[in-house]
């Protein structure tokens, strides 16, 4: 079973702060990681090929150059290749032209199999991983908890809702994103660490997924982020301080209704 | 951080063994030290990274690359930083495999030090009651009985006891020839008539089980004794020059830890409306710890490098690498608690801990005095060795 393993380079924090003259990311001093949820997709993929026992697993990022660091990180835990989509004419996408650039790039490789974390921690959509589905007319699940079995032509997996689990039958090939349950990612080995660093990571660019350069990139992004700001924190407020609680809260709700709230 | 010029693998090394000290062993440490508890969940987290591997030959299943001590020594000190106990698993088993590694036959290292390799535990059993810093007092005896020895004694304080599958215990062989007359044997967990004794309570390294081991007419095959009869005081002196610089770097990483924390908590500390660390009395406390650290990481790396090389007996800078480090670890975690003031004295913060286990780095594998025994020796036999 052939898996590809789409991850993001994201800056390592949770509280991304904004430079709120240009309303861009403060990226210095904050080191790049690997996307946290797209660690699960990749454990996941390791984990799948070492079940079925045979097959590889190939992670595919696009970005920048520097994302080479992210795709060694990810051969070290036993992922077998990596491919990195890097061109200036990708550069600007939204959701849907970087969904569409890795569909393009996915059009090229034999898969059975397409994993995605279920967000990246810096832009939080979510709609990568779906948007892959949809420019490759592929069967999609999300926010994947348990794969309980796999094979190439179909797989039975559990879905995490907020009310519940949902059982999932599920034709092959697909694209499946996780969530941090599916799995506790491994950590790399001496011996994965040592092949990471020589291993050729093989890139490609727009002319050679042949993409059409009209429709990925800034140019082929129908958003745009036109404002980021930091909402400001929140003032005022007021304390109702009495002795007892029914005291509080015949003023509570006095004040409610003055304020014709209640 | 001064650049020490490792190797590609090397960095590697430190780089993997302080990601397990950062996300596996420090959430874990205080709970093992409270509860005196063994990693267990651990040893798996270390047989997956390939770790144990570091200082046995590629041939054998390691990648000690022709530098194995240096390469124990970086990965010894990365995880003492996370915790000293846990980290005898590892360092308990490179002296467990030692005497292997120095006396073994072809097929002994490869039949032993590939299951080291893989992450099976390994210990050494040289101490008994009546036999520490004086091995010549070991009262175990192996007796040769057609194609095996039997053994019978007690040892006392073994480190991974109870806990390692692969033992290299000595026992004497010869009782009139005093030290000479004692060899070494490896024997196997289950082998019949050995089992591990108490548990001891100690003050440090907690999460670190030292037991005894009993042997009760222990049938050990023939073919198990390392070297020759009566080579086994040789195998462990040797053994002793090799794993000084790793209980050096056991000593180091708790100095570095409670030198990190000091500064942390120094900063954030505030007294007299100031950060503490904005007092120069202080800061000059905090300045002494990092000299003495730097100070005993450059001669533990110097001396490992010089086992490494081959270059002449190190017996005298392997001892100066144990002592000088284990004493700065001692001076240096006492400081660390004067600093957290009377935070620094509870066990809800993490210095206490480390003071704890500093201690017996002055103690093990030969007390700092015996190794200023051997230092002074090597300096009389120098002296003497030029008058004509």
């Amino acid at each position: 079973m052939n898996i590809l393993v789409c991850i993001k380079q994201v800056p390592d924090t949770t509280e991304v702060r904004i430079n709120p003259e240009t309303n861009t990311l403060i990226r210095d001093g904050v080191d790049s990681i690997i996307n946290p949820f797209d660690t699960y997709a990749i454990e996941e993929a390791v984990r799948i090929r070492e079940r079925v026992g045979a097959g590889k697993v190939t992670v595919i990022s696009m970005g920048p150059p520097q994302v080479e660091s992210a795709l060694r990180e990810a051969l070290s835990v036993g992922v077998d290749e990596a491919i990195l989509l890097s061109d200036r004419a990708f550069a600007g996408a939204d959701t849907w032209a970087t969904s569409l650039t890795l569909a393009t790039a996915l059009k090229t490789l034999e898969f059975d199999l397409v994993l995605c974390g279920k967000q990246a921690i810096d832009g939080d959509t979510a709609q990568v991983g779906p948007g892959i589905a949809c420019h490759l007319d592929l069967p999609q699940v999300c926010y994947v908890s348990k794969v309980r079995e796999i094979s190439k032509e179909k797989a039975v997996v559990e879905r995490m809702m907020e009310d519940g689990t949902e059982v999932v039958e599920v034709q092959m090939p697909a694209v499946f994103t996780v969530v941090k349950d599916i799995n506790e990612p491994r950590l790399p080995s001496l011996k994965g660490k040592m092949k990471a660093k020589k291993a050729e990571i093989k890139t490609l660019s727009a002319a050679d997924i042949k993409a059409n350069v009209e429709e990925i990139g800034l140019k082929g992004s129908p958003t745009s982020v036109n404002k980021i700001f930091s909402p400001p924190r929140r003032s005022g407020g007021e304390m109702l301080e009495y002795e007892t609680a029914p005291e509080v809260a015949k003023n509570l709700v006095g004040k409610l209704k003055e304020m014709q709230l209640f | 951080m001064l650049d020490y010029i490792l190797t590609e693998e090397q960095k590697m090394m430190v780089d993997l063994a302080a990601q397990i000290a950062e996300e596996k062993i420090r959430p874990v440490r205080a709970e093992l030290d409270e509860k005196q508890e063994f990693p267990h969940d651990l040893l798996a987290v270390f047989a997956e990274s390939g770790l144990c591997g570091v200082y046995i030959d590629d041939a054998y299943g390691g990648m000690a690359g022709g530098t194995p001590i240096m390469n124990m020594v970086l990965v010894a000190e990365q995880i003492s930083k996370g915790c000293a106990g846990i980290a005898l698993a590892f360092a308990g088993s490179a002296l467990g495999a030692l005497p292997i590694i120095i006396s073994g036959t072809e097929e002994q290292k490869k039949k032993y030090l590939s299951r080291v390799a893989e992450g099976e535990i390994a210990a050494f059993a040289i101490t008994e009651p009546n036999a520490g810093s004086d091995a010549g007092g070991i009262q175990t005896t192996a007796v040769l009985d057609g194609d095996s020895y039997i053994l019978n004694g007690t040892k006392q304080w073994i480190t991974n006891g109870g806990e390692a599958g692969i033992y290299t215990v000595f026992a004497m062989t010869d009782r009139s020839k005093g030290a000479r007359g004692a060899s070494c044997f490896i024997v196997e967990k289950d082998t019949p008539g050995f089992s591990a004794g108490k548990k001891e309570d100690k003050l440090g390294i907690r999460a670190s089980a030292t037991r005894e081991l009993i042997f009760q007419d222990c049938r050990v095959p023939a073919e198990n004794l390392l070297g020759k009869p009566g080579s086994g005081f040789m195998t462990a002196m040797k053994t002793f020059d090799a794993s000084r610089p790793g209980i050096g770097a056991q000593a180091l990483g708790i100095a570095t830890e409670a030198l990190e924390l000091s500064v942390q908590y120094a900063r954030e500390r505030k007294q007299f409306g100031k950060p503490i660390i904005a007092n120069q009395g202080l800061q000059w406390m905090l300045a002494d710890m990092a000299m003495q650290i730097e100070a005993s990481r450059a001669l533990i790396y110097a001396v490992a490098r010089h086992i490494d090389s081959g270059a002449g007996r190190p017996t005298a800078y392997s001892a100066m690498s144990k002592t000088f480090a284990s004493d700065v670890a001692m001076k240096v975690t006492v400081d660390a608690v004067q600093v957290f003031g009377g935070y620094g004295y509870m066990k809800e913060y993490p210095v206490e801990k480390l003071m704890r286990d500093a201690k017996i780095t002055q103690i093990y594998e030969g007390t700092n005095q015996i190794q200023r025994d051997e230092i002074a020796r090597a300096l009389i036999k120098e002296a003497a060795s030029k008058k004509k």
